[in-house]
């Protein structure tokens, strides 16, 4: 005969509906700004153009805002070095300004570890700027792993410029 | 006659095999998962009878889905109706065993559904066809006409389980990643699915990057990384409610890479000072944490053993990822990889004898299994990059991500047998990665 288990699964009915509201959030989930926090541009604040070598602008188009790094390395090169020679210089003079050090990683790389490696990246820049002169105070350091290429076809070429740190320049509260 | 592996069943029910599966005696109705089947088991089901006017459709979709259950694990074969040469017209209908021999069916699963108002009720048997004998007994599952797909799980979880005397898994979630846009400008969002990628719902917005889920062991919340404070901090959101709150970590730059402990009141990560990432422990009751790993390396993606006494994790202290094991309290850890490549993303599997990981080798990625003391290393896929497996609650499946790289390729997810066989794409409705596998559902 058929054995009726019904007690067993009169728990289970409870729990046993489902969501009819798949996405609370609206089309596709557009919360708010999907790049907040994410600098590759520079929030602008007061005069100067490129041209001015008190701008951010000038700071990321001459004096350069990024390093890049060999596979699975965070080793500073003489290429590197000589970048942020430049930067500590700028920063020094420019006083107002504070920075984030954002350490990226290529794809070639299981998404964790990429973002261990990306905080060494960032780091690395940090003590470096710090060795320079820069007080640490003005230095905050993230990491975003693999998750925000600037290339994205899967060669070198394009890891390569992927591998990074960008110095992203910013107003003091004071300022 | 040709019986494959299997034939008159036993009384063979769920949960008493050993952990290390079993060896199916001649003639029975049995599928030894450790050999998995050259040829899958054929089984007649015939459409479950509507015990009321309204209960039809629904009688289909949980016929459907119980076939799709038993065939999409590479086991199961489902005979075609159209072959059938008597139909069970009622439940109770006594089975005329030779039309189903005369098939070759194995297995016949027979059931019924009613539906009365919001509640619906399913009936199921199960016939070793060739004996003539009834697998187990019948089932009967009672719940709301909106939880059909759920029973419909549970009746293919008490099919899977009398046959192949595992435990079953069917009736599982995993929460995700769900991922939109170009890749220089990738949206990502939690979602939480079915194990087949049916009832996608979504647990955030895309205002910030999310990483890296993780269910807590009875499914209830998931830990995850989050960029909402503009860095990396763990997270952890109930599932019922999507009420979330960031949870308090020891002081450093970033927080990420968050497991639960097995009692789920602790929470195992990765935490980045100065630069350098070591593994740490905080209570979820008193915010007190406690430092795992003390090496200028990278230590991260920690698992628990089922037991929670070890936790294994990546390390590249040798100069490369390797896998190690150490006790869950730390201490020095043992490294147990050893083959060529890097190692990482190590995730214990829950019968406990197992570590699945992923492996880069000149330029490729593959999803593995390893012995917990590092033998009998085996790989069970090969892409450009297939990363972040997880382990089914019975420990025979493992889902992953696979990205076929380039501007326009797209991850998604897969899932295949621990014995390599069985490979296939779960279908989600867009792009996906990070999954974490939760357990059998109540």
């Amino acid at each position: 005969m058929f054995s009726y288990r019904t007690a067993l699964f009169l728990v289970a009915g409870l729990a046993l509906s489902a969501c009819t509201d798949p996405d609370r959030f609206g089309e596709n989930g557009a919360g708010g700004d999907p790049n907040g926090g994410f600098g590759e541009g520079v929030p602008l604040g007061g005069p100067g153009g490129a041209n001015d070598p008190t701008s951010p602008a000038f700071f990321n188009q001459t004096v350069g805002d990024r390093v890049l790094f060999a596979v699975d390395q965070s080793t500073l090169t003489p290429a590197a070095q000589q970048t942020l020679n430049g930067q500590a210089q700028w920063l020094l003079q420019n006083s107002d300004y504070l920075a984030v050090i954002e350490g990226h990683a290529d794809e070639q790389g299981t998404r964790e570890y990429n973002l261990a490696l990306g905080a060494r990246r960032a780091n690395a820049v940090r003590e470096y700027l710090v060795s320079q002169g820069v007080p640490g105070s003005r230095l905050q350091t993230v990491s975003y792993g693999k998750e925000r290429p600037i290339e994205i076809c899967s060669t070198e070429e394009c890891y390569r410029q992927n591998r990074r740190a960008v110095t992203v320049i910013s107003i003091t509260a004071t300022s | 006659m040709v019986r494959y592996l299997l034939v008159l069943l036993f009384m063979a029910l769920a949960g008493t095999a050993s952990a290390q599966g079993r060896t199916c005696p001649e003639n029975t109705l049995c599928i030894d998962v450790n050999i998995g089947t050259i040829e899958p088991l054929p089984f007649a089901l015939p459409t479950f009878q509507a015990e009321t006017p309204d209960a039809q459709q629904v009688a289909a979709d949980i016929s459907r889905v119980i076939s799709e259950d038993l065939t999409g694990t590479g086991l199961f074969r489902q005979i075609q109706q159209e072959a059938f040469i008597s139909q069970v017209a009622a439940f109770s209908d006594p089975i005329r065993f030779p039309d189903w021999r005369a098939i070759n069916a194995q297995a016949l699963i027979t059931g019924s559904v009613a539906v009365n108002g919001t509640q619906l009720v399913v009936k199921f048997r199960l016939y070793d066809v060739f004996t003539g004998e009834q697998l187990g007994e019948g089932q009967q599952l009672a719940g709301t006409t909106d939880g059909w797909r759920r029973m419909a799980h549970k009746v293919a979880d008490q099919v899977y389980a009398r046959v192949t005397g595992e435990q079953p898994y069917f009736d599982s979630r995993v929460v995700f990643v769900a991922e939109t846009g170009p890749k220089d400008n990738r949206l990502k969002r939690l979602a939480i699915m079915d194990f087949d990628g049916a009832n996608v719902q979504y647990l955030t917005d895309s205002s910030s990057i999310v990483l890296a889920p993780r269910f807590s062991p009875n499914g209830d919340r998931v830990l995850y990384t989050s960029y909402e404070s503009g860095f990396p901090r763990i997270n952890m959101i109930d599932v019922a409610s999507v009420g979330r709150r960031e949870i308090q970590t020891a002081p450093g730059e970033m927080a990420f890479s968050p497991r639960f402990s097995r009692d789920g009141q602790e929470v195992i990560y990765s935490l980045a000072n100065g630069g350098n990432t070591d593994i740490y422990k905080t209570s979820l009751a008193t915010g007190q944490s406690i430092r795992l790993t003390q090496a200028p390396s990278i230590e991260t993606a920690p698992s628990l053993s089922p037991d929670g006494s070890q936790i294994v994790f990546e390390s590249d202290r040798s100069g490369n990822q390797q896998i190690y094991i150490m006790s869950a309290g730390g201490g020095e850890p043992r490294r147990i990889s050893s083959g060529s490549g890097r190692y990482g993303t190590p995730v214990w599997s829950p019968r406990g004898d197992l570590v699945a990981f992923t492996k880069q080798d000149q330029g490729r990625f593959f999803i593995g299994v390893m012995r917990t003391d590092g033998s009998e290393e085996r790989l069970l896929t090969a892409s450009p990059l297939d990363e972040g497996p997880t382990w089914s609650p019975n420990g025979r499946v493992i889902m992953f991500m696979r990205d076929p790289l380039g501007a326009t390729g797209e991850p998604s997810l897969y899932s295949v047998d621990i014995t390599g066989r069985n490979l296939k794409r779960i279908p989600t409705p867009g792009p996906a990665s990070d999954p974490s596998w939760g357990p059998l559902q109540p």
